[in-house]
């Protein structure tokens, strides 16, 4: 009844595209507008507070190794703190501007954990390309939450962060369990299919 | 006020709501083009002998979906607060 792994990627690829959809519009229409309604303020940090909570389950049914589990759960807890910290800073229960930090802080630990994780060399298969790219797209991606917390009212840093997101989401999409890159498959990966 | 910063204040607003307009049917329109070069991705085109999974996720359907999701929840009622504070702060 498991779901095969490349369509955990894709229904996270969604959350993600939401995501990052939400950011660009709000980098568009300004913070002002954008807190104009109540509930639109909370859309893009709860989400992505749900997103951590949805990787629990992953961490706990996804078992391959004890490294997939680790990197799972710090996913999860990076994840719902920046998710948590946002949503605390757009309530106005959190002041301090050093919780803008969890931002990049998320991505360094997904894009460690994404490299971490892969065991396997670049053009071992697909899924180890994309994970080592994933990876460091996050670790390269800090940069622009880590710029946004220094401008947090630029429109241009929050539309980088935003990029960044929707770049990830299209390569969780591009994900396959057992597919060639640039016809590089190895006999060890297994049979291909679809 | 000088007309020509008005102007181009307009002309700017005008942009970005358009972008913000454009950006659920850019989605939803890259998940047709997908469906569309790569039909055997739409399992329910062809269900038999397929697995429950393989028929719920179905990714240009999601991703068709996420943009029309955005449009009605996120981009509507973003444009119509967009052009009420256009209107407010004339």
């Amino acid at each position: 009844m498991q779901p095969p792994a490349e369509m955990v990627h894709w229904l996270f690829a969604v959350g993600i595209l939401f995501v990052g959809l939400c950011l660009f519009a709000e980098a568009l229409a300004g913070r002002e507008v954008w807190h104009m309604r109540r509930w639109r303020k909370y859309l893009w940090p709860g989400l992505t507070f749900v997103l951590g909570l949805f990787l629990w389950p992953v961490m706990a049914f996804f078992t391959n190794s004890a490294i997939h589990m680790y990197a799972h759960g710090s996913w999860a807890d990076a994840l719902m703190l920046a998710g948590a910290a946002e949503l605390g800073l757009v309530h106005g229960r959190l002041t301090s501007p050093l919780w803008r930090f969890t931002w990049p802080l998320a991505f360094v630990v997904t894009g460690t954990a994404f490299i971490v994780h892969e065991q396997n060399p670049w053009f071992f298969a697909r899924s180890a390309f994309l994970h080592h790219l994933i990876g460091w797209t996050f670790i390269i991606g800090a940069l622009a939450p880590l710029a946004l917390a220094f401008r947090p009212r630029s429109a241009a840093f929050q539309a980088a962060f935003a990029a960044v997101i929707v770049v990830v989401s299209i390569q969780l999409f591009t994900d396959r369990d057992v597919a060639p890159i640039f016809g590089h498959l190895s006999p060890l990966a297994g049979q291909q299919h679809r | 006020m000088n007309t020509t910063f008005v102007t181009e204040a307009v002309q700017q607003h005008d942009i970005r709501a358009h972008t913000i307009s454009l950006l659920g049917p850019l989605v939803s329109a890259a998940g047709l083009v997908w469906a569309i070069l790569q039909p055997d991705r739409i399992t329910l085109l062809h269900p038999h002998g397929q697995g429950f999974w393989w028929l719920l996720v179905e990714p240009p359907l999601l991703l068709v979906a996420a943009g029309i999701v955005f449009v009605l929840v996120v981009a509507r009622p973003l444009l119509a607060d967009l052009e009420r504070h256009r209107a407010t702060t004339r």
